[in-house]
C-alpha cells in the first residue's frame, strides 16, 4: 500500500539520516585526531611505571607525571614565569595551627583511579607506607629507593576523613609541600588486585594522570594514550598517542628527528643545532633550574681560602663558554638562575682575569694546584669534557694549575655521595644539579646537617649564618617572608663564593615543524598534553 | 663438554669480582642522584648487597644452578628474560650479518689467494684491512647520515616492534630496521674472514700434495676443491670465533642504532652497575662462546679426519 510504502521509505530515510549523522560524528572525531607525538629521550632505558620513575627527571617528565599525580604539582603552563606549586590531588594544604610539624591536605573530590576505584585519603596513607614502611604488605624497595630523597623528613600520616589527610614531619619544615610534590601516588586497588606483584603492576599501572599506559616493548618503546576521564579537563591530552623511545646517543636522536622517525628529541647537542634549524626543526630553549657548577673542598686547601674561591670565579669567561655551546646556556653567576624568585641581589663575579691573578697572589697560592673530579658524560652534565677543558684553560691562564680527574658518571656520583672525607685529594667536583625547589637549590649544598654522606654538601661547607638562615627558612610559613630569607641565603652563598659558578642549562629540545602547542615551562618537567601534530 | 661448566664457573667468578672491583656501587645509579649514602645503605640491605662478597656469590651461584639468574636491579625484570630477549634481538642481526660476512669474506679471501701479489690480491687485502680498521660505530653513523637522513630509505634507529620470540626477518617492515646495523656489524668479521681465508688457502696451496695433484694432471677446478676443503678447518675456527663475537653484540653499534641486543644490554648493565644483569649476560655469553667453539671443534674434525686421529 502506498502509505506502507511511504512509511517504509520514511523509516529507511530516517535510518539513513541517523547513519549519516553517526558517520559524520565519527568523521568529526577522526578529523579531530591530533597525531602521534614520538619522543626521542636521552634516557638509556624506558622509565619504570610503578610510580616514582627512574631515569632522573626525564622519567618524571614523560612517564611519572603523565601516568600519575601527586598531592601538590608544578604549574607548567607558562614559559615566562618560574614554575610554582599548584594544587594536584590536594586542592589546598596548610600547617596545623596547633602543631607546625603536621600538614593538613584537603583532597580533590570525585577523582578516580584508572581502575575505577575512588581516590580517598586512606590511599595517601597507603602510598606513604608503600614507600617508607618495610613491614607493610605494600612496601616496594625499588620504589622506596626512588622516593627516599623526598621523604627524609616524613614521620607519619593519617586519614582524618575520606577527603582529608594529615602528614607529620620529623622537623618543622615549611618546604614540605615541595618535597611531597615529587611523590607520585599509585592505586592501592590495582596493587591489591595483583597481589602486590610489582612486575605485573609495571605492565598494568593504575594512576590518576592525564595519560593511560598502552604498551611497552622493553628497552625500545612505551606508548601512552590520553586519559579521557582525567580530573583536570584543561589538561586532557590533545594528541592521539605518545610514543617514547630511549635514545641515549645524541647523534642517534638527531638522525631520528631528521629522518622523521620521531618528531621530538630531547637535548640535541649544540653541534647539530644549526643542521636541525636548517632542516626546519624548531629548537626550543628556556631558562630552567639547572646549574652547572663546581662544589668545592672546604676541608683541605686551597679552596678553604675565600680569595682562591673568588679568584676561580673571576677567572671564568662565561661568554666564551656560551660560544663553545653555540649559545645554548645562560651565564651562571649564582647557584640559581636569575629568574628564580629568591635570586635576590647576589654579588656576581664577572670575568676579570687580572683580579683573579691578584687574589691568588694575595692568598699565596700561585701557581695554585687543584684537582677537579669530573665525568665523561652523565645526566645533566651537558658537554662535560669540552666544558671542563675550557674551564681548565681559563683557570690555568690566571695562575691555577688544574688537573682533571675524569671518571664515569656512576663513579662520580659515588664520589659526590660519599663526601670529601673519602676523597680529600679532590679540590672540587663537577656534578650539575637541579634547583627546582629551595632545598635542592640551596639548602642541601650549604647546610652543616647535609654534610655528605648524610646529604649533598660534598665539600663540608659550614657557615653559622647560613645554618641560622636555614633554620629560619624552615620555620617561616609565610611564603613572601620565606622567599626573602631564601634570597638572603643565596646572596650569602655568593659572598662566600662557595661554588665556582659557570652556567645554567637551557633545556634544549628540537621539534619537527608540524608539532604545535608546546609551551616550554621554566622547569625540569613539561606539559605535553597541549601538543598537537599536524599531518 | 666436561670443561664447559668449570670454564663457565671460572668466568663467572672473575666477572663477579671485576664488577665489585670497579668503582661505584650497585644501586648508585638506580636511586636518585641526590640520595644519601645512608639511604643507599638501607636499600642495599633490602637487595642483599650488604652481605660479604663470597656469600653473595654463593647465593647467586645456587640460584643459577636452579636456572634462576636473579632480578635486574634497574628494570626489576628477571635477568633470564632480559638476556633471552636481548639474545634473540642480537640473533636477528647476526642472522643477517654472519652469512653476509662469511660469503663475502670467504669469496674475497679465496679470490685474493688465487692471485697472490697481483692487483686483485692487493685490492681485496686492502678492503679487508679497511673493514677491520674502521670503527664500526662510526660506519654506523655514516650509514645513518647517508641512508636515513640524506636519502630517507631506511630507518635511522630502533628495531621494529617484532613479537617476542619471532625472528622477524621475512617481511620488509622488520627487515629494513636491520640492514644498517647488520652492515656495521658485518664489517669486521668480513675483513677477518677474508684475511684468514686468504692465509689458509695460501698455506694449503704451498703444500706438497697440491704439487702432486698438478703433476698428476688434475685440472685447476678439482685442485681448488681439494685446496678449499683442506683450508676449511682454519676458516671454521675463525668463523666460530666471529659468531661468538657477534653474539656478544657491539655495545657501540647497538647504542648508535638503539638496538636492544646483548651489546646494548651489557653497556646498560655496566653503566648502572646492575650486578645481577651483568653477571647473567657474561655467563650466558661465555657459554655461547664455549658451545660455539665446541661445535666448531666437532665440525673441524668432521671436515678433516686427521684432527680426529690427533
Amino acid at each position: 500500500m502506498k502509505s506502507d510504502s511511504f512509511s517504509s521509505n520514511h523509516r529507511w530515510l530516517r535510518t539513513l539520516l541517523l547513519l549519516s549523522v553517526a558517520v559524520s560524528a565519527a568523521d568529526v572525531s577522526v578529523a579531530h585526531a591530533q597525531g602521534v607525538l614520538k619522543i626521542g629521550m636521552t634516557a638509556s632505558d624506558l622509565p619504570i611505571t610503578t610510580g616514582n620513575p627512574d631515569q632522573g627527571f626525564e622519567g618524571y617528565r614523560f612517564v611519572g607525571y603523565n601516568l600519575y599525580d601527586s598531592l601538590v604539582e608544578w604549574d607548567l603552563s607558562s614559559a615566562t614565569k618560574p614554575s610554582v606549586l599548584v594544587p594536584g590531588l590536594a586542592t589546598s594544604w596548610h600547617v596545623d595551627p596547633n602543631d607546625n610539624k603536621r600538614w593538613i591536605f584537603n583532597l580533590r573530590q570525585g577523582v578516580k583511579w584508572d581502575d575505577g576505584c575512588p581516590f580517598v585519603a586512606s590511599d595517601v596513607v597507603w602510598n606513604l607506607a608503600h614507600l617508607t614502611d618495610p613491614k607493610s604488605a605494600q612496601y616496594y624497595a625499588a620504589e622506596a629507593a626512588q622516593a627516599s630523597s623526598y621523604l627524609t623528613n616524613y614521620a607519619s600520616s593519617e586519614a582524618i576523613d575520606d577527603h582529608t589527610v594529615a602528614i607529620t614531619t620529623k622537623r618543622v619544615d615549611s618546604l614540605f609541600p615541595y618535597e611531597i610534590s615529587y611523590i607520585l601516588l599509585v592505586s592501592p586497588c590495582r596493587a591489591k588486585a595483583l597481589n602486590y606483584n610489582w612486575q605485573d603492576f609495571a605492565n598494568h599501572p593504575s594512576g590518576t594522570g592525564p595519560y593511560l599506559f598502552s604498551r611497552e616493548i622493553p628497552h625500545q618503546e612505551m606508548d601512552l594514550v590520553p586519559n579521557k576521564n582525567y580530573w583536570n579537563k584543561a589538561r586532557i591530552p590533545k594528541q592521539d598517542k605518545v610514543e617514547l623511545f630511549p635514545m641515549p646517543d645524541p647523534a642517534t636522536r638527531t638522525a631520528a628527528l631528521l629522518s622523521g622517525q620521531v618528531n621530538w628529541i630531547e637535548a640535541p647537542d649544540p653541534d647539530s643545532a644549526r643542521r636541525l634549524k636548517a632542516a626546519g626543526m624548531q629548537i626550543i630553549t628556556n631558562t630552567y633550574p639547572h646549574n652547572w657548577d663546581y662544589q668545592l673542598n672546604f676541608v683541605k686547601s686551597p679552596f678553604t681560602d675565600i680569595r682562591v674561591r673568588q679568584a676561580a670565579n673571576y677567572a671564568i669567561n662565561r661568554a666564551d663558554m656560551k660560544a663553545l655551546l653555540d649559545g645554548m646556556m645562560i651565564e651562571g653567576y649564582s647557584t640559581v638562575p636569575p629568574s628564580t624568585p629568591y635570586y635576590g641581589h647576589p654579588v656576581e663575579y664577572k670575568f676579570d682575569p687580572a683580579k683573579a691573578t691578584a687574589l691568588l697572589k694575595q692568598a699565596g697560592c700561585y701557581p695554585c694546584n687543584v684537582v677537579f673530579g669530573i665525568s665523561s658524560s652523565g645526566s645533566g652534565q651537558m658537554q662535560s669534557l669540552s666544558m671542563n677543558e675550557l674551564v681548565k684553560e681559563q683557570l690555568d691562564a690566571v695562575g691555577f694549575n688544574v688537573k682533571l680527574d675524569t671518571m664515569d658518571w656512576n663513579q662520580l656520583l659515588a664520589v659526590g655521595r660519599n663526601g670529601v672525607d673519602k676523597y680529600p685529594n679532590l679540590s672540587a667536583i663537577n656534578i650539575s644539579h637541579q634547583s627546582q625547589d629551595p632545598f635542592d637549590a640551596l639548602i642541601r649544598l650549604v647546610s652543616t646537617s647535609q654534610w655528605a654522606p648524610h646529604g649533598s654538601n660534598w665539600g663540608h661547607y659550614s657557615n653559622k649564618d647560613a645554618d641560622a638562615l636555614i633554620t629560619q627558612i624552615y620555620g617561616e610559613f609565610d611564603a613572601q617572608k620565606r622567599t626573602a630569607l631564601l634570597a638572603k641565603l643565596n646572596e650569602l652563598m655568593n659572598v662566600q663564593a662557595m661554588q665556582i659558578f659557570v652556567a645554567y642549562d637551557v633545556n634544549p629540545r628540537a621539534l619537527s615543524p608540524n608539532v604545535h602547542g608546546f609551551v616550554q615551562a621554566q622547569s625540569w618537567f613539561q606539559d605535553i598534553t597541549s601538543v598537537t601534530i599536524s599531518p | 663438554m666436561a670443561l664447559a661448566f668449570p670454564i663457565a664457573v671460572g668466568v663467572s667468578v672473575v666477572c663477579f669480582a671485576l664488577v665489585y672491583i670497579a668503582p661505584g656501587d650497585p644501586l648508585e645509579t638506580v636511586v636518585p642522584s641526590d640520595a644519601t649514602a645512608a639511604t643507599i645503605a638501607v636499600i642495599k640491605h633490602a637487595y642483599g648487597f650488604d652481605k660479604p662478597l663470597a656469600i653473595q656469590y654463593l647465593i647467586w651461584l645456587g640460584r643459577v644452578l636452579h636456572g634462576n639468574l636473579g632480578i635486574s636491579i634497574a628494570t626489576n625484570r628477571p635477568v633470564s628474560l632480559e638476556v633471552g630477549e636481548a639474545l634473540v634481538n642480537t640473533l636477528r642481526l647476526v642472522a643477517l650479518a654472519m652469512p653476509a660476512a662469511l660469503i663475502i669474506g670467504y669469496a674475497m679471501g679465496v679470490a685474493a689467494a688465487r692471485y697472490p701479489g697481483r692487483m686483485l690480491d692487493r685490492i681485496v687485502s686492502g678492503l679487508a684491512m679497511f673493514g677491520i680498521s674502521l670503527p664500526n660505530y662510526w660506519v654506523g653513523v655514516v650509514l645513518v647520515i647517508v641512508f636515513a637522513v640524506q636519502w630517507p630509505l631506511l630507518p635511522a634507529t630502533g628495531m621494529a616492534p617484532i613479537a617476542p620470540g619471532s625472528i622477524g626477518m621475512f617481511n620488509w617492515s622488520d627487515l629494513r630496521f636491520m640492514i644498517l646495523p647488520a652492515i656495521s656489524l658485518a664489517l669486521i668479521p668480513t675483513g677477518i674472514i677474508a684475511r684468514s681465508t686468504r692465509a689458509a688457502v695460501l698455506d694449503v696451496l704451498s703444500q706438497d700434495f697440491v704439487l702432486t695433484l698438478r703433476a698428476k694432471g688434475l685440472d685447476e677446478e678439482a685442485i681448488t676443491r681439494h685446496v678449499l676443503r683442506n683450508a676449511l678447518p682454519q676458516v671454521i675456527a675463525v668463523v666460530a670465533l666471529q659468531f661468538g663475537y657477534l653474539m656478544g653484540g657491539s655495545i657501540l653499534v647497538e647504542t648508535v642504532f638503539s638496538w636492544p641486543g646483548t651489546g646494548y644490554l651489557l653497556g646498560y648493565a655496566i653503566q648502572n652497575r646492575d650486578v645481577p644483569l651483568l653477571q647473567g649476560i657474561v655467563l650466558v655469553l661465555s657459554m655461547i662462546f664455549v658451545v660455539t667453539n665446541l661445535i666448531a671443534d666437532l665440525l673441524q674434525v668432521r671436515v678433516d679426519p686427521r684432527l680426529r686421529r690427533g
